[in-house]
This record gives structure tokens, sequence and C-alpha cells, in this order.
């Protein structure tokens, strides 16, 4: 299968006074419709990995291209709209936009993309709502719902644009056992619905161990790569 | 665009208090812009109307104060020029009985009715109509004893007389005027002191009172030589540079309440900046790009901007309202008479709107600049 995302020797330093070297010469390829969990110790690298993976960072060397483009040649517009219409991002603490309802927060990626929000792109956005079970708190505003219920609605807003690519940096960090159940039964179902890549990153090996590759990441270096059948 | 505009929005709608806090900000600023420049303006109107208002902007004489023919001095009304009066004036005395005064016979044409308002200004009785009526000052009546309906002997110095009916009195507010003049027909003046048609003095009145030493100058050149022509602005120079004064000192304290205005938004922006940047981090993750995410604090500027300035559009009149209603003469009367200046209003407004503008643009700035990783790395 084709590689929507490959990492070529990427290297990433901190400071410039004191340098700290987070990551060595990774290089990773992430094939088309996989779901992997990145896995580590806190401090490992792998957040930086993925915020370099997602355009947020830029490493210090190295190349990315995502779909056989090289990032480094993207203006910031350019990247802008990557980051909306290709990849979807889900973070450990939701980010929702406390000022929006859930809803609102979902719709959010079609508004920024400068689309019009058609009865259609609403009825999809309710059919995400309903996907990630958030059917009656819709229109609560991000504060008014509980932790999972954010994450959730984290989840529905990073599909809004039908990315290619989802990025998840420790979804359920801080979600119950159930929740978190919940959570990565939704990734997957989304992952096998719409054939999206997802990029993991999890403390919890349970849920590592349901992805089809594990890439543990110590030290800024890839020290296992195990990809299942 | 538009979802910069629904996010400023929504970011206003969410925190109302501070929203409310930075308009009113704004709204005062334009309130005490609009109060104090309208104040200043209708004070100076003010001064300015009690000064010349009931009086000649420029008077044309002979040199050697001669009467002289209209035709022949070249003089032609022009179009700047609100009132005309073609006065005949002189000296002469009144007899009542053995009381005697000296007085100056004025002549009441169409203009000169215009410019002194003698009909508003009468206490008692009518404006003369024939040319053997004519109303006196009010204190040189006093001093003759005389009232409506009275007759007076006038004197001139060629040994002229003329026994007259007093029609009415006047208080023309000067008591230097008061007392000395007395005022009749045209005709009546000029068969009296022997001018067959001809006039002593012009007298006008000019649409822009600070004209008035320009349109002197222009008049001058128009008429035959021998003629001397004096504006009332030459002739008040003192009033004049203290009312310069007085408006470099309005206009210094609006430009202060402008800047604190600006200082106070764009603070209270750069604040909102800090606070939002967690939301503009996840925009910006989401994809939004660095002039979509500038123009939220524009538009943020702008919204405020608007608001605050109609507020203070609503402020500042109700203040001058209420001063207009509350602040008061004796007599009723205004105290300082405010007229309701809207291009000033409006310009005030304007201002405080462009200003709400400029200081977003800091914020704004800010925002194009600030990285989406420095907010998902710090939590």
């Amino acid at each position: 299968m084709a590689n929507i995302i490959e990492l070529k020797n990427i290297n990433k330093i901190y400071g410039t006074v004191v340098k700290t070297q987070v990551l060595h010469d990774v290089s990773l390829n992430i094939e088309t419709g996989s779901f992997n969990a990145i896995i580590g110790q806190s401090g490992s690298g792998k957040s930086t990995l993925l915020n370099i993976l997602g355009t947020l960072d830029q490493p210090t060397s190295g190349e990315i291209l995502i779909n056989g483009i090289p990032t480094s040649k993207m203006k910031v517009p350019q990247l802008a709209a990557l980051r909306n219409e290709t990849l979807g991002f889900i973070f450990q603490f939701h980010y929702l936009l406390p000022e929006f309802t859930a809803l609102e927060n979902v719709l959010m990626p079609v508004r920024i993309k400068g689309e019009k929000v058609t009865p259609e792109v609403l009825k999809k956005a309710h059919d995400l709502m309903d996907l990630v079970g958030l059917s009656k708190v819709k229109n609560n505003l991000a504060t008014q719902m509980s932790g999972g219920q954010q994450q959730r609605t984290a989840i529905a807003r990073s599909l809004m644009n039908d990315p290619k690519i989802i990025l998840a940096d420790e979804p359920t960090g801080n979600l119950d056992s159930d929740t978190t159940e919940q959570v990565y039964e939704l990734m997957r179902k989304i992952n096998k619905t719409f054939n999206t890549t997802f990029l993991i990153i999890t403390h919890d090996r349970k849920v590592a161990e349901k992805t089809d590759r594990i890439i543990e990441i110590k030290d800024g270096r890839i020290v296992l790569d195990v990809v299942k059948n | 665009m538009k979802v910069a505009f629904t996010i400023a929005k929504r970011f206003l709608t969410y925190s109302k208090g501070q929203t409310l806090a930075i308009m009113l900000g704004i709204a005062i600023g334009v309130s005490v812009q609009i109060f104090i420049g309208l104040l200043i303006t209708g004070l100076q109107t003010g001064l300015i109307d009690k000064t010349v208002g009931n009086s000649a902007h420029i008077i044309v004489t002979q040199v050697d104060d001669e009467a002289f023919s209209v035709t022949q001095s070249g003089f032609k009304p022009v179009d700047d020029f609100t009132s005309i009066s073609y006065a005949v004036d002189g000296a002469l005395v009144v007899r009542v009985g053995d009381t005697s005064a000296s007085a100056l016979l004025r002549s009441a044409d169409e203009g000169a009715l215009a410019i002194y308002d003698y009909e508003e200004k009468l206490t008692a009785g009518r404006l003369p109509q024939t040319d053997d009526e004519v109303i006196l000052g009010n204190l040189l009546a006093e001093e003759l004893g005389v009232d409506v309906g009275d007759t007076v002997t006038l004197q001139t110095f060629t040994n002229e007389t003329r026994e007259v009916t007093v029609t009415g009195v006047f208080d023309l507010s000067v008591a230097a005027i008061n007392e000395r003049w007395m005022v009749g027909t045209p005709s009546g003046a000029q068969s009296l002191f022997g001018l067959g048609n001809n006039v002593t003095s012009i007298e006008i009145q000019v649409k822009d009172v600070f004209a008035a030493d320009a349109l002197a100058l222009t008049l001058k050149d128009e008429l035959r030589s021998g003629y001397s022509v004096v504006d009332w602005k030459s002739q008040n120079e003192s009033l004049l540079s203290g009312l310069n004064g007085q408006s470099i000192s309005s206009l210094m304290i609006q430009i202060f309440v402008l800047i604190s205005v600006v200082l106070g938004i764009a603070s209270v922006l750069a604040i909102t900046v800090l606070q939002k940047s967690k939301q503009i981090g996840i925009l910006k993750a989401m994809g939004i790009n660095d002039t979509k995410a500038s123009l939220i604090f524009l538009f943020q500027g702008l919204i405020l901007g608007i608001f605050g300035a109609l507020l203070g559009v609503a402020l500042g009149v109700g203040l001058l309202v209420s001063f207009t209603t509350f602040a008061r003469n004796p007599d009723g009367t205004a105290l300082i008479p405010i007229t309701f200046d809207v291009p000033f209003i409006l310009f005030s407004a304007g201002v405080a709107l462009v200003s709400a503008m400029v200081a977003s643009l800091i914020p704004a700035n800010r925002t194009r600049k600030l990285s989406p990783i420095e907010v998902i790395r710090n939590g």
C-alpha cells in the first residue's frame, strides 16, 4: 500500500544556547489507511514527532512528505490549508473553543475552509455527532460537557473535513477506562469506514495493543516498530 | 472573512463584562470629546454672536467721513453679504421742553432692521413708518422723560429743526447705544441732514463672520479711492486671540482623550490576545490562516468601535441635553447656547472608530505571529 506520510532523517533540536536534541534521525513511513500507535515514556519525543508530522512544528533537519509532497516547500497559507483539509487533530486536552457549542465546534473546520454551512454540511455534522454518541449535548457549550464528551466532540470535529490523516496525541489520556474503550472503538470504526489513516500517541498499552502497528520511541529514536498481521 | 467575524462576535459576547467595559471606555472618550468640543464651540459661537451678532461686520465710509453716493462709490453687493444697510447717521440735539440731550440719529432701512433687529429689541411701541417718527434707546428716553406718543424736537448742528413723534423705545443691551441712539426712516434722516440721496456709511453683515477680513479686503479693491473699509476682526483682535487659545486648549484636551482611548483599547485587546491565545492556537491547528486569525481582532476592534462610538454619541448628546436643560440664565435662556453640530458628532464617532481599528492592529499582529505549537506544547 502507498505511504501517505514519509519522514526522512528527522532531527529536532530545541534551544539555541543550551541545545537539546529531542529527535535523532527519525525515518518513518505510514501507509494509507493504517491504524498506528506511537508509544514511549514522557519526554521521549513522541509528541514532538506528532507535531512535526502535523506541520505545527518544523524539524531542525530532515524531510516530511505528505501525500508525496514535501512540506518544507509549502508556504504558510498552504500549510494552513493542509492542516484544514488533509489533517485532523485530536489532542489530549481536547482543545475545544469554549465560546462555541459542541455542534459549532464540529462545524468550525468547514467554516475555516471558507465553505458555507449548507443543509448537507449541517446534516454531516449532526451525523458525526450521532456517530460519536453526542446527539443529546450538541448545543451545549464546550465547558458544559464532561471530559469524555469533549474528547468525542474533538474527534467529530477532526473528521468534519474528511481528512486523510488523523493525528491523535493521547486522545484517551485523561479519560476513564470505559470512555477510553468507547473512544478507541470509535476511532477504529472511522478507520474502517472512511479508510482514514490514524497515528495515535498513547500511554495506554491496552489501546496500543489494539492497533495494527506499534512504534516505540525512546530518547528520540525509534527503538521498536512492530506491524501486526 | 465570515468565520473571522463570527469568531470575533462570539469572543465579544462570551466575555460580556469585559466587552461592556471596553465599549464604555470608548464611549466615555467619545462623549467627552463631543461634550467638550460642542461646549467650547457653543461658548465661542455665543461670544461671537454677542460681539458681532447685532452689529455690522464690515463698515464702509469715506475717509473724510463725508456723505457719499452709493452708485459713485463703486459698491456692488455680493452673495457673501447677508444684510446691507445704506446708513444715514448724524449727530443732533433732542429737546423736550427744557430738557435736551445729544443723540445720534440713525436710519433704519431693511438692512439695518436685519442687522440690529430693532423690531425684536423694542420694549414699547412700534417701528417708525413716516419721516416724522422715531424710536429711542431706553436710556435716552429715560433721560428726556419721554414715552411712546410724545413729541420731541430734533435740532441739527446746521440748525435744521424738526418735530417728530416717538413711536417706540428699544433696548439693544449696550448702555452706550441705549443712551445715545435714535432711529428714524432713511428718507427722514436724509432730508433732515440735507444729504439728498447720499449715505454716510454702508454697513454689512456677512455669512461667514470669520471671512469678514478677507471680504473687506476684496471690497476695498473694488471701491473707488477715498473710502475706508473696516471689519470687525481687525477691531476685536484680543477677543479673537482669546478664542484661538481656547480652541487650541480644547483641541489638546480632545487629542489627549483620544490618545488615552486608543491606549486603553490597545492594551485591553492585547490582554484579550493572551486570554484567547489557546483558542487562536486551536484555530491555527485547525488550519485557519494567519490573515483570518488576525482579522478576528480587527473585527473585534471594529465592533467595539462601532458600539462604543454609538454609545458615546448617545452619552455625549445626553450630557449636552441635560447641560442645556439645567444650566440656564435667570431669564430662562441657555447659559451657553449649544448647537448639535452633526458633522462634528459624526467626526468624533468616526475618529473613535478609526482609533479602535488602529488599536486592534497591535493584537492582530501578535495573533498573526502566534504559533499553534506554543499553545499545544504549553497545554
